[in-house]
């Protein structure tokens, strides 16, 4: 088996309910975590993050399909015998402990010694910044210190890997902007495989080593945060990740043949009948005459730091594009007026149907 | 009740307010000091009506007790302690020297012990019945419950009647072991300290289920994998979470059942006939026949002390145990 890998999930299926009513939460998903990685699931609610993320702490049997942790069989193995830790959505903390209690709680069920686990839960309480609050009954903590108590609580017993199912949704935006990082320091600090649950496309692309786009219980493409954005292997990823331009082609001689007529180059694919994808940052707005395409704005709307236009082709698809806003806010852009566009080279790219 | 606490509220905010702000006019103290009246203004009703509901009868039967008893029951008004070395004593006819009763002892001790077995059994019974109601569909719980609470609905002396019906020689449950040849001769039940049992533990049952089922209602069953995810096994799970995290929901069934059950009358007297005594028959007996009514005060006072020492001795334990975690 491959040392590098921590959690391998291999053609794992997991069915809820019977016959007509039954609903295909994974439908054969194979997946590889690598060891020490931050790997995020992203996928829109219902698509079967949860499940798989409560398949590998234990909580579900998968109705198919193989688990392994480490090279190990753990498909049947049940939760308190997986050396995996969850940080739950709603934290699950347990309010008659105290913050101190809650850490210690995973190391004295391991059966560590007293000395063992004190050391342990003042270690753990220095790294998530609660010390002054480690006799606190949980009830009194705000929501961005009951997550950090549920962060230590499951890093304590050093699991090989931490699930954390949206653990900063529950949070505002400025407290979550402050635990994205410090979730990120405490994986590199702590070096334990973390598996991150969200539907936050941003959060995913700012913390993650690779991701994992889902949709329907199916994995659509796993990558780092920079092959997902710049080559979305589909329409589903493309449009999760990021906004981006949708457009029809078909294959030509000379490259492929887009529906307004122009011919553009892009990496070869095996379909003749294609969707091309472009981001809007990576369009260029020129004067009418140097343009590839011609185009007609339809729109703009002023985004502060950025404009965005959005233009029709003589198609009718529509396109849109990102442009910095010039200093004095004016961008000399009229509805109504036509333009020309340009695209980034090499950005455009082919996606599989 | 909800007299002196509404008061209270209502006086409360104001005076909080008036800490806050450092120069506080004469007119805003007078406010406060308006309003903390008013609310005990408010309350006074409530009040009145504890004093003579719950304290005046007490007092009552402190002054009975320290009194001599009449001929015919009632009360002579003459100085005397025999009520209280009576719980436990007797006076010898002839050289008036105190013997321990033994008598009266034994019902001290059936009173507490099948309180304590009726509490306990109605906890290992009323708990896993909790937890399944608890946990059925939210449809479904009302029906259980309603299930749970219908014998509240008849005579507590018709129920007992009929466990009296179904225990006693010719009844139900030994007709049936006799008809199943399980048994040749019918047991004695009825009439023992077992009857008793069984038929208190049917009685308050429901005492013990409902505010367990409330406490588990509010539990988050999330904590349960919470506990499996860090390592804990189910006893552990049940021990080290279940239970404290419900402990208010243990602590009131188990007052609600101790309480009552120590005081019984009807249970002890159908099913334990007369000789199986409990406090509760006991006292009876001392108003009725026994015609000593400053005894039948004493022994109330008595009770009313055992409950409630018992009840601060339980609380304060259950607290530490919920502090230690
Ligand atoms: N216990 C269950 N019984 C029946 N269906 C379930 C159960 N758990 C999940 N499902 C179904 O499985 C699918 C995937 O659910 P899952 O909770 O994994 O989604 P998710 O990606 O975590 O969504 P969200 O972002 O909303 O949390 C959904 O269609 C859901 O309805
Ligand atoms: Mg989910």
């Amino acid at each position: 088996m491959n040392q590098t890998i921590a959690i391998s999930a291999q053609n794992v299926i997991k069915a809820f309910g019977q016959g007509d009513h039954a609903v295909r939460a994974l439908d054969d998903v194979s997946l590889d975590i690598r060891k020490g990685e931050f790997f995020t699931l992203l996928g829109p609610s219902g698509c079967g993050k949860t499940t798989l993320l409560r398949l590998i702490a234990g909580f579900e049997m998968p109705s198919g399909g193989t688990i392994l942790l480490d090279g190990a069989d753990i498909t049947t193995l049940p939760p308190n015998k997986r050396p995996v830790n969850t940080v739950f959505q709603s934290y699950a903390l347990f309010p008659h402990l105290t913050v101190a209690q809650n850490v210690a709680f995973g190391l004295e069920m391991l059966g560590k010694s007293k000395s063992e686990v004190t050391a342990r839960v003042a270690e753990m309480l220095a790294l998530v910044k609660l010390e002054p609050l480690a006799h606190r009954k949980t009830s009194q903590l705000s929501g961005g210190q009951q997550q950090r108590v549920a962060l230590a609580r499951a890093l304590a017993p050093q699991p090989k890997v931490l699930l954390l199912d949206e653990p900063l949704s529950a949070l505002d935006l400025k407290l979550r902007k402050e635990m994205q990082i410090e979730l990120k320091r405490l994986q590199t600090e702590t070096g334990i495989t973390f598996v991150f649950v969200t539907h936050d496309q941003e959060e995913a692309l700012t913390m993650s080593d690779r991701i994992g786009v889902m949709s329907a219980g199916h994995l659509q493409q796993v990558g780092s945060p920079k092959e997902i954005y710049t080559r979305p292997k589909n329409r589903f990823v493309a449009s999760f990740i990021g906004e981006t331009n949708f457009l029809g082609a078909t294959r030509d001689p000379m490259g492929y043949r887009l529906d307004c007529g122009i011919v553009v180059q892009a990496p070869a694919a095996q379909a003749d009948r294609v969707t091309l994808t472009i981001r809007p940052e990576q369009l260029r707005l020129v004067p009418e005459a140097e343009g590839d395409i011609p185009a007609k704005i339809t729109n703009l709307v002023y985004f502060g730091t950025d404009t965005h236009c959005h233009m029709s082709l003589p198609d009718g698809t529509e396109v849109t594009a990102r442009l910095q806003s010039p200093s004095d806010g004016e961008s000399g852009l009229q509805i109504g007026q036509g333009i020309g566009l340009r695209f980034v080279p090499g950005a455009l790219q082919v996606l599989e149907e | 009740m909800s007299g002196p606490a509404s008061g209270k509220t209502a006086s409360s905010k104001p005076a909080s307010g008036n800490q806050t702000s450092t120069g506080a006019s004469a007119a805003e103290q007078a406010l406060v000091k308006a309003s903390v009246r008013s609310g005990w203004l408010l309350s006074t009703p409530a009040l009145v009506l504890l004093a003579l509901a719950a304290v005046g009868p007490l007092l009552i039967m402190l002054v009975y007790s320290f009194l001599t008893p009449g001929e015919y029951g009632n009360v002579e008004w003459g100085f005397s302690t025999d009520a209280w070395t009576g719980i436990l004593f007797t006076r010898d006819v002839f050289d008036d020297t105190l013997r321990l009763e033994d008598a009266h002892l034994s019902i001290l001790w059936r009173s507490v012990k099948l309180s304590l077995m009726t509490t306990a059994f109605t906890f290992a019974v009323g708990f896993p019945t909790a937890w399944f109601i608890a946990t059925r569909p939210q449809r479904q719980r009302g029906l259980w419950l309603f299930l749970i609470t219908i014998p509240f609905w008849t005579n507590l002396l018709i129920r007992t009647l009929a466990i009296n019906e179904i225990l006693r020689t010719e009844g139900l449950l030994n007709n049936i072991l006799i008809g199943l040849g399980l048994i040749t001769e019918p047991i004695q039940i009825i009439y023992t300290d077992t009857a008793v049992f069984i038929g208190m533990t049917y009685v308050y049952l429901p005492l013990m289920v409902l505010p367990l089922f409330a406490a588990i209602d509010r539990f988050d069953m999330r904590l349960l994998e919470a506990g499996y995810d860090l390592y804990a096994t189910r006893l552990q799970v049940l021990r080290r979470i279940i239970l404290p995290v419900v402990k208010p929901g243990i602590i009131a069934g188990s007052i609600l059942v101790f309480v009552p059950a120590l005081g019984a009358y009807v249970t002890p007297r159908i099913l334990g006939g007369g000789k199986q005594m409990m406090i509760g028959n006991f006292i009876e007996l001392q108003f009725g026949q026994g015609r000593n009514w400053p005894l039948g005060a004493s022994l109330s006072v008595t009770l009313l002390v055992i409950v409630t020492a018992a009840l601060l001795v339980y609380v304060r334990f259950a607290n530490r145990e919920v502090t230690r975690g």
